[in-house]
């Protein structure tokens, strides 16, 4: 058969089965234009059940049949790599959320790159580390300060705050990179959506945790609506902007700098800078200005403060307002160094426990040092233990810090059970 | 749209295996939630244990029979190592530390390093079959009309229905008992309790553990009806699920988790239905896509969640008189 005619026929096959929906890819290493690596094992599955799996053939291709369109997970099975080949970015094993519409062949993307061969000495890789470790630190701190300050006012274990840092991240990708949005450049995204994120915690506090304070709802109470608000939250955001990895149209991809041992990309610097400095004035607010006395005042005693006039639902209003502001900034700067997905908040949530607890829940500088101690430590733990263990990490300091010393680093010995 | 079948696939839902084991978890944070006033969100990590005990026990070459022991033994061991370094802590930071753990497991499960023991992102599959090799009932469907199922399904709800029957004439007498009397002391007033003299960390560590072993029958009866545990299974949505299947129901009620997890899986499958019967039938004009509908139906529980919580978190059978939730 001439080629072109056998061309033509799978063609039409394709067209003529139309409702074989199947996902594959082809695995080459440095590239598309590199070399297939063979037999590699993926593994795709749904939460319905669904579990397939399928090998690479010789040009590095492979496919696997699905039972119809939805929502699938593929991994791919990094103990099969050949000797020398390792994924880019380890930690995208696992596609979560890969989309396939009905008919669809769809083709994921593994990026293969090859093994650095660690040349840097040991205290190079983890001076690099830590620095990595300060740049997510930074971003932890700011999400966490809000939760730690409306904790703080209310006594509201917010488990939706994840999502209001979510918030940030999608509505800057709207005005930024969506197609029915307005396009703007991101720094211009930055202003209107942290307006809108304090509008956000605004309402939030107006509408739903106002009233159910006047209703005396207790705290466990409003921890489960918390936890309901995030779940009705976060799958909007899923209905709004699907499950795949969004970008924003600037900084997306940038080449890193050496500074002296340190490589790190421009982007990331900035971020961090900004992130102390967002911090270092939230500080001064909070010393500084009346608000800040306020707050710290009915954080501290909210009978006391309201009895020496002090307008207690007015600064609640505001501190949900301001945490919520610096969670959506925080959310941003994550959208920016990685990528802005549907349940990216709901992710870092408890590593923004962590930190808080570290420092002292209710202490806002307590927050911010947590935040900073725990994106460090969880960096530097992948020089001795796998990535895999990163948020494992994280998650053991908090259940360490409430073992030894539950006021956390900052805050008053107080009985607490 | 067929309503027929949406209402018969709706009501197989209600009575199926997943019902019965929500039932099952929501049973055991009962315990926790209704009874004893412990903010447990770590139920899935009791589910996990019990799941894997009995998967990689099997696939170790053990019989079912001891997998099924060291499922529970594993969340009674996991019970006591949550319980004693954080039940003097506040509820708050109760319920932070169980849904850190709870992932923490779940991410050791899926790790590389032990792959080898639980099959790391892939999971393990078969290993049920002395389960179903002791199948009483004949190959063939069971039913009338739509509503019907086959002979391994109806296998699995057997038990399983039976299991959730057994736990709750158990949980009666002991909830009756004094013991029980203590624990809603601890629950109404943890310091009264402790000045009539009763270990109250004690009693709060024995309810953690009976409560999670509980929880643990649910995984375990998940793992042995699809024949699979997958770490990524048993996310802590699984937890919130059971909070509000217990919610619906009324915390503190003997049979609340039972008529939540029905009411529950009813409900849940009718709107899946309903909404992929008026997608086809083009009723929502492009606004939601198929794979849309798992996503709106998540979104339900959390506005179903939120609005029970503050309309009527007495839930179906609970009185506002015997509540845990106000004023505190």
């Amino acid at each position: 058969m001439p080629p072109i005619l056998a061309y033509l026929l799978s063609g039409f096959l394709l067209f003529a089965a139309p409702a074989a929906e199947t996902i594959g890819g082809t695995l080459t290493q440095g590239g598309p234009a590199g070399d297939p690596v063979p037999g590699v094992v993926l593994a795709v599955s749904d939460t319905a059940g669904f579990s397939g799996t399928a090998i690479t053939a010789a040009d590095g291709s492979w496919e696997a049949a699905l039972p119809g369109p939805g929502t699938y997970r593929v991994a791919l099975d990094v103990s099969t790599l050949p000797e020398g080949v390792a994924l880019r970015d380890p930690d995208r094993s696992v596609l979560e959320g890969v989309e396939v519409r009905a008919g669809q062949h769809k083709s994921v993307v593994f990026a293969l790159g090859e093994r650095l061969v660690d040349t840097a000495g040991w205290a190079t890789r983890l001076l690099n580390l830590a620095v990595k470790g300060l740049i997510y630190g930074s971003i932890v701190s700011l999400a966490a300060v809000g939760l730690s300050l409306i904790f703080g006012v209310t006594g509201l274990v917010n488990f939706a705050h994840g999502e209001v840092v979510t918030f940030g991240a999608v509505v800057a990708w709207y005005f930024n990179a969506s197609t029915v949005g307005p396009g703007l450049h991101l720094l211009w995204a930055v202003l209107p959506t942290l307006a809108l994120a304090a509008l956000l915690g605004g309402s939030l506090e107006r509408g739903l945790f106002r009233p159910l304070r006047r209703r005396r709802t207790g705290n466990i109470a409003l921890i489960v609506v918390s936890i309901g608000l995030s779940l009705l939250v976060r799958h909007i955001y899923l209905i709004l902007v699907g499950g795949a990895s969004l970008t924003y149209r600037q900084y997306a991809v940038q080449p890193q700098i050496s500074l002296g041992p340190v490589t790190v990309a421009p982007k990331d610097l900035i971020i961090t800078l900004a992130a102390l400095a967002a911090l270092a004035a939230l500080g001064l607010i909070l010393r500084h200005t009346r608000l800040g006395t306020a707050m710290r005042a009915v954080a501290d005693n909210k009978d006391l403060a309201e009895a020496s006039g002090i307008s207690v639902d007015r600064v609640i209003l505001y501190t949900w307002a301001l945490g919520a502001a610096l969670a959506g900034l925080a959310g941003i700067f994550l959208g920016t160094t990685q990528t802005v997905q549907w349940d990216m908040g709901f992710v870092l949530l408890l590593t923004m426990f962590a930190a808080v607890i570290l420092g002292g829940i209710g202490t806002a500088y307590g927050a911010a040092v947590g935040g900073l101690i725990i994106g460090v430590a969880t960096e530097a733990s992948t020089f001795w233990l796998p990535v895999e263990f990163k948020v494992v990490v994280a998650l053991a300091v908090l259940i360490l810090v409430l073992m030894v010393r539950p006021q956390g680093i900052f805050g008053v010995k107080e009985r607490v059970g | 749209m067929d309503f027929v079948e949406i209402l018969a696939s709706s009501l197989r839902s209600a009575v199926g295996v997943p019902a019965a084991a929500y039932a099952l978890a929501a049973i055991g944070l009962n315990v926790h939630f209704g009874y004893t006033g412990l903010l447990n969100f770590g139920q899935v990590a009791f589910m996990l244990v019990g799941a894997y005990g009995t998967a990689v026990t099997v696939n170790e070459g053990g019989p079912l029979w001891l997998g099924l022991l060291v499922g529970i033994g594993a969340a009674v061991v996991l019970g006591l190592l949550l319980g004693i370094p954080t039940l003097r802590l506040r509820t708050d930071y109760l319920a932070i530390v169980t849904i850190a753990t709870a992932e923490i497991l779940r991410y050791v499960t899926r790790s590389r390093a032990l792959e080898p023991l639980t099959g790391g992102v892939f999971g393990i599959q078969k290993f049920a079959d002395p389960f179903f090799a002791l199948n009483p009932i004949p190959p063939g469907r069971y039913g009338f009309g739509t509503f019907n199922f086959g002979h391994r399904q109806l296998w699995v709800m057997a038990v399983g229905w039976l299991l959730v029957a057994l736990v709750l004439l158990l949980l009666t007498v002991l909830l009756r008992s004094p013991w029980g009397r203590v624990l809603k002391a601890i629950r109404e007033d943890e310091d009264a309790a402790r000045s009539l003299g009763k270990n109250v960390f004690a009693y709060k560590i024995q309810s953690l553990v009976l409560g999670g072993v509980i929880g643990a029958f649910a995984g375990m009866l998940l793992a042995i009806e699809t024949q699979a545990v997958n770490p990524d299974t048993f996310i802590s949505i699984l937890t919130f699920f059971a909070y509000t299947v217990l919610i619906l129901g009324g915390p503190g009620r003997i049979l609340a988790p039972v008529v939540g997890a029905v009411i529950f899986w009813f409900l849940l499958q009718f709107t899946d239905g309903f909404l992929r019967g008026a997608l086809e039938a083009g009723w929502l004009g492009g606004v939601l896509e198929g794979n849309e509908v798992a996503a709106v139906r998540f979104a339900l529980v959390g506005l179903g969640l939120m609005l029970l919580m503050i309309l009527r978190p007495q839930g179906i059978l609970g009185s506002r008189e015997e509540l845990l939730t106000d004023e505190r």
